[in-house]
């Protein structure tokens, strides 16, 4: 009998998790998505690397500076450089703004020595992607413009990605875990102890997050470091958020229960934990991955809603939400007005993980 | 005899492609078929074959991404008001009032003809005046009368039962009731017993032989069960991968199958007077999924009658419609002679 | 010699209800079920939807506990042991003597193993070592008539014939003393579904197996089996030899389920009578015998006394009080 011919070889020899990945490949959203993704987590090990200017560092004469261009050439010839900023004061308001002085021209220059950090957290160096050396105080690379505290808002952005990125990604393993653990123990013995968890689990979503974590929020310790309350806020935003992945596994697990083909290895004598781990826990590890990729998002909002009203992070931390924080005066606004860049990174990622998730729940069901 | 009866529907050389990604699939290769007003046309193949995509496209019920790409369905073919459906809006009023009005369609699970939400009668009901004047009690007893007439015991209070109140031959039975709620002409049945146990299916059986013969309607019963075929067709349309490789009779082609592959699916069915134990002749290999459709006549790979440097490159011509036949190189010769 | 004897296999199901999902009643999905398989032999098991034949098959598999009922399973000549009362670590050695082909071609192969792992995990459970377990793969596949190629590709590389094939090569790795088939060719087309009836006929002859083989279909049936036991809302009502029970059935749902049955040739056409009414309902059977409402040979004592599972004439059993005085028709 023949089988498969040489042209569908590769097919027939493609294993589930090939399989996978051909049709998550199709979903071309999905495939943009997981760049940007992708692209988003390289900042977030790289951060210090791409940051320009201490995150944390306060000028009180490079406040509100707005975004500045930035020309590669000088008359024809490849030159990165920047304008010198001119401080101009406003004969009737007194208040001094800032503009390009075409007559000053900066050089930027790449691998320049900045503040020193330490490379992936080990590695103590103070090279930066780019920068401009010497100069005055008020000259820098303000792609994006400074803060009231002449803080420069490219750098701050950059440094809050890794903490808001990085807390989803601590919240879902947390959760992961959590959701794991009582899922898969709900799932696979079932009777009363499956009883108390799914009870447990509607108790917890029947909580009102918002009070929830304002009241959490506010029993933290002021004062506690900025590491402890990052902790803590990761153990409470996973504290909600794992019952919806404990849901998934145990629905899996029951589905997968009642598979002829877990029944035929139980027949064939195989042992509870060869059944699990060689069977079932590879069935569902792909719509696991899915339900993590619909959760960081959730998460990430969580962080950054918490961190806006204040009940999240507190500064000198910096986040997404922290750095909204202060865009949320209208009068500092309309002077300001590219405080409000924070929000554009927060958008591209949420639908990112979202498109993300969709194309891989759609690639990870095999007959679907 | 064939010609005697008035044709009420014509599908000539039907053609519908699914696009996929990967390259277009064929699933239905120039399709001709003929309805005949009280006569039951058995329509009868393996998975794959396009049996049931050949009532959806009909009905121009085939969803995206599959597409009527030629051919024609014709709705009294040669009368002054010749409907040509395959000119119709697939979604349109004039499809809509074909679906459900002339034409009855009975589904293998009839649950997905019916609404969990309302009851039996309100659908019915819903469907008789849609497609007719009465008012709302007049309405209601017709349904009562249709119900009555599928064979429900207690129509009067079955009538407000919902469809997961019923067991499975009963929801058939309202599957049948609804789809002859506007009195259709032509009835087209899709695998109308494959869901049903044995004793049920016989039941089902008879009530769709009367209910055909006693309103002399067209049926088209669509399944892959030989025997079905045997207890209700008149003539009989063998399909395979998208074509129609034998018309023929039902006596004919139970007596004298044309087709090496009818002649197989024949030998192949397990008889209920088989000697135990003896051994079936089979069809070596499967099916071929449509996108993998062989070269020349799709059969030629399974076929123990292939000629050598023939079958495998050109095809055998279409069937002529309601022409008795087989689109098979060895036949040929013969209906040449015929004609 | 017998390798299966059940007796008076029982099997409920709890009907829960409420937010506490009290017990509010039981579904006897088996009930009082008796029979035995010999070695080498061919029992079918049939019966319509809901009429218990898959519990019982489970039972045997024990994939479910039984309610009640002994399950004597002799692996060798001289040793019986009840597999009834055991527990699930008491179960696991004597797993591979009793293996099962399952209905659904798709669903019973794991899609994430290769074909050769899937055949191979009853041995490596067993402790057969890698390089025999390579050499009886192999085998295996030669046995169902797959190419030795088919070990290194996943499942979805196969048609519902192959992959039918596949799930027999894994019944078959431990050499299983009773093999248990729960439809294995209903899900298939016509023109595959004879391939498989042929493999398994040819299997049974080279290997000496015994089979439990349940089916709705009785052409299949006829073709497979040595004997058949005909199943009706939870109870045997008939066991007999194959040519018998076809030649001559002994209860009334037999005569009515052959009957039934749309025979390929239409020259015996409207021969078929349905029997009237609908399959009772297994949480609230009828009284008397379950048959009487749609019998047309039912009396009063049918609507009021169960029948008993009798032998009627040699080898012949039924559970119908006139089985005797009744001359049923059945086919040729």
């Amino acid at each position: 009998m023949s089988i498969a011919t040489s042209s569908e070889e590769r097919f027939a020899q493609a294993s589930q998790l090939q399989l996978t990945w051909w049709r998550f490949c199709r979903h071309r959203l999905a495939v943009i998505s997981l760049a940007v993704v992708a692209f988003f987590y390289l900042v977030v090990i790289f951060a210090d690397f791409l940051a320009i200017a201490d995150p944390h560092a306060v000028d009180a004469r490079r406040s509100f500076i707005p975004p500045q261009g930035f020309a590669l050439f000088d008359s024809g010839a490849w030159s990165p450089h920047v304008s010198g900023l001119k401080g101009v004061r406003d004969p009737r308001t007194f208040k001094l703004t800032y503009t390009p002085d075409p007559a000053r021209k900066l050089p930027v220059k790449f691998f320049v020595r900045g503040y020193s950090y330490n490379l992936f957290g080990v590695i103590p160096t103070d090279r930066h992607l780019f920068g401009i050396e010497g100069g005055q105080p008020v000259d820098g690379v303000f792609l994006l413009g400074t803060d009231q505290l002449g803080r420069d808002l490219f750098s701050r952005l950059i440094v809050a990605t890794r903490i808001s990125l990085s807390i989803g990604l601590a919240g879902v393993t947390l959760s992961l875990m959590l959701g794991i653990l009582l899922g898969g123990i709900s799932g696979l013995y079932g009777g009363a102890i499956d009883t108390l968890i799914q009870r447990l689990i509607e108790v917890v979503r029947s909580i009102p997050t918002i009070p929830l974590w304002m009241g959490l929020a506010a029993a933290l310790p002021n004062t506690w470091s900025v590491t402890q309350v990052y902790f803590a806020i990761t153990l409470i935003i996973s504290l909600v958020s794992w019952t919806e992945l404990a849901r998934v596994v145990r629905g899996r697990f029951l589905a997968l229960r009642e598979e002829d083909f877990v029944i035929a290895a139980e027949l064939a004598g195989a042992s509870q934990m060869r059944i699990i781990l060689r069977h079932m826990l590879p069935s569902f590890a792909s719509h696991v991955i899915a339900a993590v990729s619909l959760a960081l998002p959730v998460m990430i909002v969580s962080e950054t809603s918490l961190s806006f009203l204040g009940l999240g992070l507190r500064p000198p931390a910096i986040s997404w939400g922290i750095l909204l924080q202060d865009a949320q005066n209208v009068q500092v606004l309309a002077g300001a007005p590219w405080l409000l860049c924070a929000a554009v990174p927060v958008i591209i990622v949420i639908l990112a993980f979202n498109f993300l998730g969709d194309g891989l729940r759609d690639a990870a069901d095999p007959y679907g | 005899m064939v010609e005697a009866a008035r044709r009420v529907l014509s599908v000539r050389d039907l053609v519908v492609d699914f696009v996929q990604d990967t390259g277009t699939i064929r699933a239905l290769d120039g399709v001709s078929l003929d309805l005949h007003a009280g006569r039951v046309l058995g329509v009868v193949g393996e998975s794959g074959c396009g049996k049931s995509l050949t009532a959806r496209a009909v009905l121009r019920l085939v969803d995206r991404p599959g597409r009527i790409v030629s051919g024609k369905v014709l709705l009294d073919p040669g009368a002054p008001a010749q409907q040509e459906l395959t000119a119709l809006d697939p979604e349109g009023e004039a499809i809509r009032a074909v679906r459900g009005g002339r034409i009855g369609l009975i589904f293998q699970e009839p649950m997905s003809a019916l609404s969990m939400h309302y009851t039996v009668g309100n659908q019915i009901i819903e469907a008789i005046r849609a497609h007719s004047g009465l008012g709302k009690s007049a309405a209601r007893q017709r349904a009562i009368e249709l119900l009555q007439e599928v064979g429900i015991p207690r129509p009067e209070t079955r009538i407000d039962a919902y469809p997961f109140q019923l067991s499975g031959g009963l929801r058939q039975r309202v599957g049948i009731a609804l789809a002859l709620a506007a009195d259709p002409e032509i009835l087209i049945a899709d695998e109308p017993t494959t869901a049903l146990d044995v004793t049920t299916q016989a039941q089902i059986l008879a009530l769709l032989r009367r209910l055909q013969r006693t309103k002399g309607m067209a049926l088209m019963l669509i399944t892959h069960d030989m025997g079905v075929i045997a207890q209700m067709a008149d003539d009989v349309a063998v399909m395979y991968l998208g074509k129609v490789v034998e018309f023929a009779p039902v006596q004919q082609l139970f007596a004298a199958p044309r087709h090496p592959y009818t002649r197989a699916l024949l030998r192949s069915v397990p008889n209920i007077r088989a000697v135990p134990r003896e051994r079936l002749a089979t069809i070596g290999g499967a099916v071929p999924h449509p996108e993998s459709r062989p070269t020349g006549c799709a059969f030629h790979p399974r076929c123990p009658e292939i000629i050598a440097g023939r079958c495998a490159l050109e095809m055998p011509p279409p069937l002529p419609p309601d022409q008795e036949g087989a689109s098979c190189f060895h036949v040929m010769p013969k209906m040449m002679v015929d004609a | 010699m017998t390798v299966l004897e059940v007796e008076r296999l029982s099997k409920s199901f709890p009907i829960k209800s409420g937010l506490l999902q009290r017990e509010t009643g039981r579904v006897r999905a088996v009930q009082d079920v008796s029979f035995s398989i010999a070695r080498g032999e061919t029992l079918a098991l049939v019966g319509e939807s809901g009429c218990g034949k898959t519990t019982v098959a489970r039972c045997i598999l024990r994939a479910l506990p039984p309610s009640s009922g002994a399950i004597r399973f002799s692996p060798q000549e001289g040793t019986t042991i009840d597999l009834a009362p055991l527990s699930r670590s008491a179960l696991r050695p004597i797993r591979r003597h009793i293996q099962m082909i399952f209905q659904d071609p798709y669903a019973s192969l794991n899609p994430r193993m290769m074909v050769g792992d899937i055949i191979a995990e009853p041995l490596l459970v067993a402790g057969v070592p890698l390089a025999k377990r390579q050499a009886r793969v192999r085998e295996l596949l030669e046995l169902v008539g797959l190419p030795p190629a088919a070990r290194t590709r996943f499942p979805h590389a196969f048609s519902g014939g192959q992959r039918q094939r596949i799930g027999i090569a894994r019944a078959l790795a431990l050499d299983p003393t009773l093999v248990v088939a729960d439809e294995p060719v209903s899900a298939l087309d016509v023109s595959v579904q004879a391939q498989i009836i042929n493999l398994l006929l040819d299997l049974q002859d080279r290997l000496g197996l015994s089979m439990l083989f349940v089916a709705h279909d009785l052409g299949v049936v006829r073709h497979v089996s040595d004997r058949v036991a005909v199943m009706y809302v939870g109870r045997i009502v008939e066991v007999a030899p194959t040519i018998a029970l076809y030649a001559r059935p002994r209860h009334p749902y037999t005569e009515a389920l052959l009957a039934a049955v749309p025979k390929p040739d239409p020259m015996l056409r409207d021969a078929a009578a349905a029997p009237r009414g609908e399959v009772a309902d297994p949480a609230n059977p009828p009284p008397g015998c379950a048959f009487h409402p749609r019998c047309p040979h039912a009396v009063d004592r049918c609507r009021v006394e169960l029948p008993e599972l009798r032998e009627v004439a040699p080898g012949n059993f039924s559970a119908c009080h006139r089985a005797e005085e009744l001359t049923l028709v059945g086919v040729a």
